[in-house]
């Protein structure tokens, strides 16, 4: 590790990742609102409301760390992808703002079921549309489009992400985080019922996320070129992939077998493989075919600093982290939070 | 639709973004003590007025944190939507108070979420010692996200070669000039702002009600607070006043209506600067005051606006009614912590319930937040056209992305609708007088609902 942009890389990774599994399933929580059915919707939307409330805002959080990562270690990178990526970036914006908003606005319009309601729908809706974008950014890395001189974006401002390729990476994002966030209700909720919903609602989803990850790989052969063969080389790759595959069954077999906590831990390391997947194959590029790490990176010396003040950061956010995640997550869901 | 350039929609988006996010984050950086400070003294008294004004100050938290954070996230993407090639010059230099902050939005945003919803899973001590870390974490991000204010008023830790930026120093750059004396007025600003607010609309409420110790307790803590910040305020505006004369000649001038440079040079009060004439008219000139005040010597000889370039001057007119403004409400409301702290002092706390009083702390309540927009109107309209003082301009550091108006207009409408659900569900569910059977409940335990 003598190259401190490569371990700033890992370190973005990491945050990427964790947004995606906490944060995402944020997002995922807010689908399922919207999708809720039957006899028990009124329960499954408070089931989602009190998993995600304490901890949505710290589960924000990582975004901001990647994002202020990312301009800090990489600056032409944050530049460039800024530039070329304006549009979707402005939807994801004003997706957050929808959706964290009107997620309090709900919480606190208890007396009035109507509006209550009326906000309802806009969180869900910002929540399915904003993780399709974010995906859709990252397919855009990946497609190797983005391509900025002197402040330029040479191939325009709809170019670079508006594709079949962006738009496969958005929507098996959001099944992603819909699979993800059904798993994790199945640990939720202390009522049987409930759990068997969210039981099928992650089978369903499952299966979906298997049919998309498809689906993005062979659009990702004329879309993606570089990534397409990358995920295709036999080396550490295949190790990863093989992975992801192992993981997915083993979510997958789990909630047939009504075994959650597994699930869940399965599920979460099935998408920190794909992830980490995706990143092997983009590596040594941070913008694919355009930009390398090590061109992007700043002088060594500010990265070194910043590694070392992410280290710092880390000593008190673990254990905050955890002592949070202890309160709210471990086993005590039956005390109200209210 | 009115024509308008990108360049000028980029700055009102960013400037429509920035006042927005600040009336939260101030209140992410001042409700939270206040909270702290009213369970502290439930705990000890075991009053129930002082847990359910924790409550409620609580809850006005939640609300307003979550808006805070949203609009914050958008601060964070627009430096690079609407100013990419800032970002990709100056990233580096300011990656590491905005990391930095980066982690100090994570504890805050964790501890809350403990405070809030904590109330049944965490020992008294443990959700005390929660809200305190919120509070410290909400004046560590507003510290740092001011030094990168600072830097670009006055960058340094770097060299310049070629227009790129070489041995980048991040220390050096974190410890610019302007940063820390920022911070602190900052800092003093939101309590100053927020303590205000809240003892204005308590004052409202008690006005209202029949006499309570619900708010009576409410505009004791906010006004202690505010008060003691407001003075503090002065003192600290002063000194950044000092650093700006040394780094920002130009700015301190446009604050004064200046023109010309001059020996002994006069405090105006009030006014209105006429670039094309040159003159300010209508001042109250209090002779040999600036120079005594920005030099510590009647003689100092102040820049005026003549020795910078005609185009490199930033709008005159702005800044010196912003900084007017600004300035009047500080003394003001000094002047009110400073009679306050005395009666308080001379154990006259009667004062608090009288009618008048009442009504002053009523018509103050907007006046902090509004100085506080007017002190960021100072800063930001007087560094112009500079983005980084003296480096790159603002013109050279906007996107090429064509169609700004819309997205400025797009944001405008968002943050207006955003802005009035806000005032009714804050008028609907945090200002209230609680009913004495809310406070009764509270006492006999049944009611440790959350916030
Ligand atoms: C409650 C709000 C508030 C109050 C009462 C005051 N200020 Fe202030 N002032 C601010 C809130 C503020 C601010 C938070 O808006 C600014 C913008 C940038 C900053 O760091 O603080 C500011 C900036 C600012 C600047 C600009 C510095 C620069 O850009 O170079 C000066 C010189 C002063 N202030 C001086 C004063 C003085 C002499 C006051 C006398 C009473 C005063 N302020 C009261
Ligand atoms: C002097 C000006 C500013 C102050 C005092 C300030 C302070 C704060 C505080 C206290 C919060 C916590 C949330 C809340 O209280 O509602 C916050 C949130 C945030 N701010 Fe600001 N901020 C300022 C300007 C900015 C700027 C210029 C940016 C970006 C470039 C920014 C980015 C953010 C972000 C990303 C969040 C969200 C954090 C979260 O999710 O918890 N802020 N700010
Ligand atoms: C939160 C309180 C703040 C307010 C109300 C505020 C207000 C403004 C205003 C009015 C402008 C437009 C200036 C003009 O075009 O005449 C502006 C520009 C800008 N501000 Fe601030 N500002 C705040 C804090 C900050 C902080 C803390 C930062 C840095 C981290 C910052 C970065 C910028 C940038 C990059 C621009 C655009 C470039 C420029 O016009 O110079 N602002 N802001």
């Amino acid at each position: 590790m003598h190259n401190p942009a490569v371990l700033l890389t890992l370190i973005l990774m990491v945050s990427l990742t964790f947004y995606a599994l906490f944060g995402g399933a944020d997002y995922g929580g807010g689908v399922w609102d919207l999708l809720a059915r039957g006899p028990r919707q009124q329960q499954q939307r408070e089931l989602i409301a009190n998993a995600i409330a304490p901890v949505w805002e710290a589960n924000h959080v990582w975004l901001i760390l990647v994002i202020v990562l990312l301009f800090a270690g990489f600056p032409p990178a944050f530049a460039a992808v800024s530039t070329a990526l304006h549009i979707p970036l402005t939807a994801i914006i004003i997706g957050i703002v929808m959706r964290g908003s009107s997620f309090v606005f709900r919480a606190y319009h208890t007396a009035d079921y109507r509006t209550q309601k009326r906000w309802g729908m806009i969180f869900a809706v910002a929540s399915t549309i904003t993780p399709i974008c974010l995906g859709v950014i990252v397919g855009a890395i990946s497609s190797g489009n983005i391509v900025v001189k002197q402040g330029i974006s040479e191939n325009g401002f709809l170019t670079p992400w508006l594709g079949l390729f962006p738009l496969m990476v958005g929507v098996f994002s959001l099944s992603l985080f819909v699979f993800l966030a059904a798993v994790y209700l199945t640990v939720e909720s202390t009522d049987v019922q409930l759990q068997e919903d969210f039981r099928r609602r992650a089978l369903v989803s499952g299966l979906l996320v298997a049919l998309m990850a498809l689906a993005t790989f062979v659009s990702a052969r004329t879309g993606a070129p570089d990534i397409y063969s990358g995920l295709l080389k036999p080396s550490i790759v295949w190790i990863v992939q093989g992975a992801t595959a192992v993981f997915a069954c083993t979510a997958f077999l789990c909630l047939l077998a009504r075994k959650y906590k597994i699930a869940r831990v399965a599920a979460m390391l099935q998408i920190t493989f794909i992830l980490w997947g995706w990143g092997m194959s983009q590596a040594p590029y941070l913008l694919q075919g355009d930009m390398t790490v090590n061109d992007a990176a700043a002088s060594p010396a500010v990265l070194w600093t910043l590694i070392a003040a992410v280290g710092s950061g880390l000593v008190l956010l673990v254990p905050s982290l955890l002592y949070l995640l202890r309160l709210f997550k471990m086993g005590n869901e039956h005390l109200p939070l209210h | 639709m009115i024509p308008m350039s990108d360049i000028f929609a980029a700055r009102t988006q960013m400037a429509i973004s920035l006042a927005f996010h600040i009336i939260f984050a101030v209140i992410g950086v001042a409700l939270p003590p206040m909270m702290v400070l009213a369970e502290a003294m439930w705990l000890r008294t075991k009053d129930p007025v002082y847990l359910c004004l924790a409550k409620r100050w609580a809850k006005g938290t939640a609300i307003l944190f979550a808006i805070g954070a949203v609009s914050g996230t958008v601060l964070s993407f627009e430096m690079g939507l609407l100013w990419p090639r800032f970002m990709g010059l100056a990233g580096a230099a300011i990656g590491m108070p905005f990391s930095l902050e980066g982690f100090a939005f994570f504890t805050e945003a964790i501890f809350l979420g403990i405070y809030l919803y904590g109330w049944r899973r965490a020992s008294p001590a443990a959700h005390l010692f929660s809200g305190i870390v919120v509070a410290v974490s909400g004046l560590a991000s507003a510290f740092f996200v001011c030094l990168v204010n600072g830097w670009m008023n006055t960058p340094t830790g770097f060299r310049l070669l070629n227009g790129q930026f070489v041995d980048i120093n991040v220390w050096k750059a974190l410890r610019n000039p302007a940063g820390t004396p920022e911070a602190i007025h900052m800092i003093l600003a939101s309590y100053c702002a927020a303590g205000f607010a809240t003892a204005g609309i308590h004052a409202l409420l008690a006005l209202r009600s029949k006499p309570n110790q619900f708010h009576r307790r409410a505009i004791a803590i906010a006004l202690a607070l505010g008060g003691s910040a407001a003075v503090f305020q002065a003192v600290s505006g002063d000194a950044l006043a000092r650093v700006t004369a040394v780094n920002q000649p130009t700015k301190l001038a446009a604050m004064e209506g200046d023109f010309e440079t001059r020996g002994g040079a006069p405090l105006r009060i009030g006014g209105i600067p006429d670039v094309q004439t040159r003159q300010t008219k209508g001042a109250i000139e209090i002779p040999y005051g600036l120079s005594i005040l920005a030099f510590h010597s009647p003689k100092a000889v102040v820049a005026g606006l003549d020795q910078t370039p005609r185009s490199d001057w930033p709008n005159v007119l702005v800044v010196h009614v912003a900084f007017q403004i600004m300035v009047a409400i500080g003394s003001l409301l000094a002047l009110i912590g400073l009679v306050s702290g005395w009666l308080v002092w001379k154990r006259r706390t009667a004062f608090t319930q009288s009618r008048v009083f009442l009504k002053v702390l009523v018509l103050c309540s907007p006046l902090g937040f509004i100085a506080l927009e007017a002190g960021w109107v100072v800063t930001e309209a007087g560094r112009q056209p500079w983005i980084i003082y003296h480096i790159m301009k603002t013109s050279d550091a906007v996107t090429t992305m064509p169609g700004l108006p819309v997205t400025l207009i797009l944001f405008t409408c968002l943050y207006l609708i955003l802005s009035a659900v806000v005032i009714w569900l804050m008028s609907r569910h945090v200002i209230a007088t609680p009913k004495d059977e809310e406070i009764q409940a509270l006492a006999v335990g049944k009611g440790i609902v959350h916030a």
